[in-house]
């Protein structure tokens, strides 16, 4: 049984739950200057958390170097990935450690302004937020560091995880995504420089300034160094939030989570790829293989992958903003024609059209989403094709 | 047209800028739990904005019914770790408890029933909202004693 074996894997990191001191952490850190928190996050090599994966230390050296009378700091707690939901426990469990890592980034690249993004869905977590806020800023007021953090309400909406989307969403309008460049750090809330992180990021960026960025980096792989708080979910028999280091193969990931009979494993939502048993091998968890937001989810033999396909399909149309073409139509034709090759409407030949147009929404889509759709749709497509004809 | 004081409360406390739409927004939704014609219309002029712009931000928001709902709302989670622990009978069981179908609001606008995409428990589904409550781990029977406790 795996049990054992996860006991000891759930062991082994421990940063992001942990308890720490985060009022000595905050005094160390306003005692290092911006140049060498900038520094000691580069050589960590930490990427954001949140499935992009951009470089943290690189996207606060871009808006610590912006001229503005004014910077702002936001915390994306819009977790809406289907399978996700480790942003909550963190904000649950740690949210000062949350703070700590903002009021980091606000003393690094010069902001007095902070927002927390939190969906909707979380609303009934912001009574104990506002609470551990008020003890935070009493703090940082002892310290004589200018910054407020306010909590910001999402209403429902997957797609304002998107950076400038949640931006738009902030600013009172349509969660419509941007254009870009001009990127957050340039020009975004208020058209003011912005560095809008996800919620494991800042804690993340606390503990390495706590610790040492070699620490971290002994931590994972070449490409994705470090830990990250992974979401299992679906078929397992130990479900939950589990701290991993990356780099992990998916083999060994369904050894410790597996109920003995999975067939796939959804890496990175419903956004991300679908691994049929035969890759588990061959697949690593990280930058260098399929990169994840955290969601992992298990599907065992009983399962048609036909149906999670419809089901991440029907999301997808749903949350999808409508603003471009190649995603708002390209959604629904592929949920339709899906439907349509099962009920003999069409021949199982149009799946190969239905992936030439995967094509032209990875690539004229305005943001990740209608350019991520085509991920689910093909690993699924290549990998259970007669689960989805017949 | 009769002024309603919801609008004018959240004016008060959030200020006229843009970037106070969505919590003014939020505060009329959670006190009325929808948001009407007028009430858009008020806050429109509150925030010195055209009533298109101010329905077209509370339009995109599945969180932000501009149509009356319930004064209670359900929201069943469907996303994918929901759908393979039987939400659907979940569905079901709250369906022949209200006696309404999905999608519908009881004759006394005290329930609405919805389905709702990832409500970020899927390690303990089926899962539901009941306004900002969450319920996890739900049965057919927890379910509708979720109905009873909010009766």
């Amino acid at each position: 049984m795996s049990t054992d074996k996860l006991q000891k894997f759930k062991k082994r990191i421990d940063l992001i739950f942990s308890d720490v001191n985060w009022k000595e952490i905050l005094d160390k850190a306003l005692k290092t200057s911006a140049d060498d928190i900038i520094k000691e996050l580069i050589a960590s090599c930490i990427r954001g958390r949140g499935g992009a994966g951009f470089p943290t230390g690189l996207k606060w050296k871009f808006a610590a170097q912006q001229k503005s009378d004014k910077k702002y700091v936001i915390c994306n707690a819009d977790e809406g990935e289907p399978g996700t939901f480790k942003d909550r426990e963190i904000l649950d469990k740690q949210a000062k450690k949350v703070f700590l890592g903002m009021a980091i980034c606000a003393h690094t690249v010069g902001s007095d302004e902070g927002y927390i993004y939190l969906r909707g869905e979380y609303k009934f977590l912001v009574p104990q937020l506002e609470k551990e806020l008020e003890e935070f800023h009493k703090e940082l007021k002892a310290k004589k560091l200018d910054f407020k953090i306010s909590i910001r309400l999402g209403s429902g909406a997957y797609v304002c995880g998107e950076e400038t989307a949640l931006i738009e969403s902030m600013e009172g309008r349509r969660g419509e995504p941007r254009n870009k460049p001009p990127f957050p750090v340039v020009s975004g809330y208020l058209g003011k420089p912005t560095v809008v992180n996800n919620v494991e990021t800042f804690v993340y960026t606390a503990m390495i300034l706590k610790d040492g960025s070699k620490q971290f980096c002994e931590l994972g792989t070449k490409d994705s160094r470090g830990s990250k708080v992974f979401s299992v979910s679906g078929d397992t028999p130990n479900p939950g939030i589990y701290e991993l280091e990356l780099g992990m193969t998916l083999d060994e990931f369904v050894e410790l989570f597996g109920d003995g009979d999975t067939k796939a494993v959804q890496v990175g939502g419903a956004s991300g790829f679908c691994v049929p048993r035969r890759k588990f091998k061959e697949t690593i968890i990280g930058f260098e293989g399929i990169p994840t937001g955290g969601s992992m989810m298990l599907f065992n033999s009983s399962r048609s992958m036909y149906n999670v396909l419809h089901n991440f399909l029907d999301f997808f149309c749903e949350e999808s903003c409508g603003q471009c073409t190649p995603c708002r139509v390209g959604c629904q034709q592929l949920l339709k024609g899906i439907v349509a090759v099962k009920a003999k409407e069409k021949p199982s030949k149009y799946l190969e059209d239905l992936k030439g147009m995967t094509e032209t929404m990875k690539s004229s889509s305005k943001c990740g989403l209608g350019q991520s759709v085509p991920n689910c749709f093909n690993s699924i497509i290549d990998n259970f094709k007669e689960e989805v004809i017949y | 047209m009769s002024k309603s004081s919801f609008v004018a409360e959240a004016v008060k406390k959030y200020g006229q800028d843009r970037e106070s739409l969505m919590p003014i927004l939020q505060y009329v939704y959670e006190k009325k739990h929808y948001l009407s014609k007028e009430d858009m219309q008020e806050v429109a002029e509150a925030l010195d904005l055209s009533s298109a712009d101010v329905y077209g931000t509370a339009s995109f928001y599945s969180f932000l019914d501009t149509k009356e709902k319930g004064e209670k709302i359900i929201r069943v989670c469907k996303s994918i770790s929901c759908d393979l622990k039987n939400k659907e009978q979940i569905i079901s069981a709250i369906e022949s408890k209200l006696n309404i179908k999905n999608g519908q609001t009881t004759p006394d606008k005290k329930f609405t029933l919805l389905e709702t995409n990832c409500l970020g428990w899927c390690h303990k589904g089926p899962a539901m909202l009941i306004n900002d409550n969450v319920y996890t781990e739900l049965t057919p029977e927890k379910a509708v004693a979720a109905i009873e406790e909010n009766l």
